[in-house]
């Protein structure tokens, strides 16, 4: 089977093909998801290991290199998959357009907004004083 | 507007099989720990701010709505990573059989179950020893 039946008569004539983005959101969501299944497991593990910890506790154990390292990897893929994963609940469910634009809009505003609270509060803590 | 039309009954009309529910229930759980972002984000910030506004949060974490929200974004995290490996798998091509499908749905209600359970023993001990 030849695969250039497929294509447009235009499409042959320039020459074009895909670029290889089309499966970039998949793909983000399925590398956040694996990054996420060693990162979800250790900080729970961890949420455990300090249960009723005081602020010097958790400070501490927050400041130390690993630990700091660990929880912006789970912050920058927490808040990729959640802004993929929202993005087609908003799609599949929100049909009247101008309600969905606004919400894809708002959601993805919200999750750089709250990764980046995130990621500035673990900084904070880790080169403060 | 009706459709004149023959349509395909809609979901109310099936008897569910445990697969469906799992779909479904992988949606509804992401979206709960979408939502439950906003206390891991509290939690950090509340960190960097210092000694008063962590025991505020772990103040919240520690009263009894905050024990419900926990074990239910306990339980949802576990059954997303569950069920989220069985989306891997079939990422790869593998467990499509309907035998299969249906086995590792309950695979995932029991890990997803017992890691709650055990996670809530564990941490439950730390708080009482």
């Amino acid at each position: 089977m030849n695969a250039d039946r497929l294509r447009s008569p235009l499409g042959r004539a320039l020459g074009l093909g895909s670029a290889k983005e089309g499966v970039e959101h998949w793909w983000m969501q399925r590398m956040t998801a694996v990054a996420l299944v060693p990162l979800a497991l250790w900080f729970v593990a961890a949420l455990i290991g300090h249960v009723g910890a005081d602020h010097a506790a958790a400070a501490a154990w927050l400041r130390s290199p690993l630990t700091a390292v660990a929880m912006i990897l789970l912050v920058v893929a927490t808040f990729v998959h959640t802004a993929l994963g929202l993005q087609v609940v908003i799609e599949d469910y929100v049909h009247h357009e101008a309600t969905k634009i606004a919400s894809l809009v708002l959601v993805r505003l919200a999750c750089w907004a709250l990764g980046a609270a995130a990621l500035f509060a673990v900084l904070r803590v880790a080169f403060g004083s | 507007m009706p459709a004149s039309r023959p349509l395909s009954p809609h979901l109310q009309i099936y008897k569910w099989p445990i697969t469906m529910a799992l779909s479904i229930g992988h949606r509804a759980t992401g979206v709960a720990l979408a939502v439950g972002t906003l206390l891991l984000v509290w939690w950090l910030v509340a960190l960097a701010q210092g000694p008063d506004a962590f025991a505020t949060a772990q103040g919240f974490v520690g009263s009894w709505l905050g024990r419900l929200l926990l074990l239910g974004w306990s339980f949802s995290l576990f059954f997303h990573l569950a069920n989220g490996i069985r989306h891997l798998f079939w990422d790869a091509g593998l467990g499509f059989e309907i035998k299969i499908t249906t086995a590792s749905s309950w695979a995932v209600v029991a890990a997803s179950v017992a890691l709650t359970v055990i996670a809530w023993i564990a941490g439950l001990s730390a708080v009482a020893g």
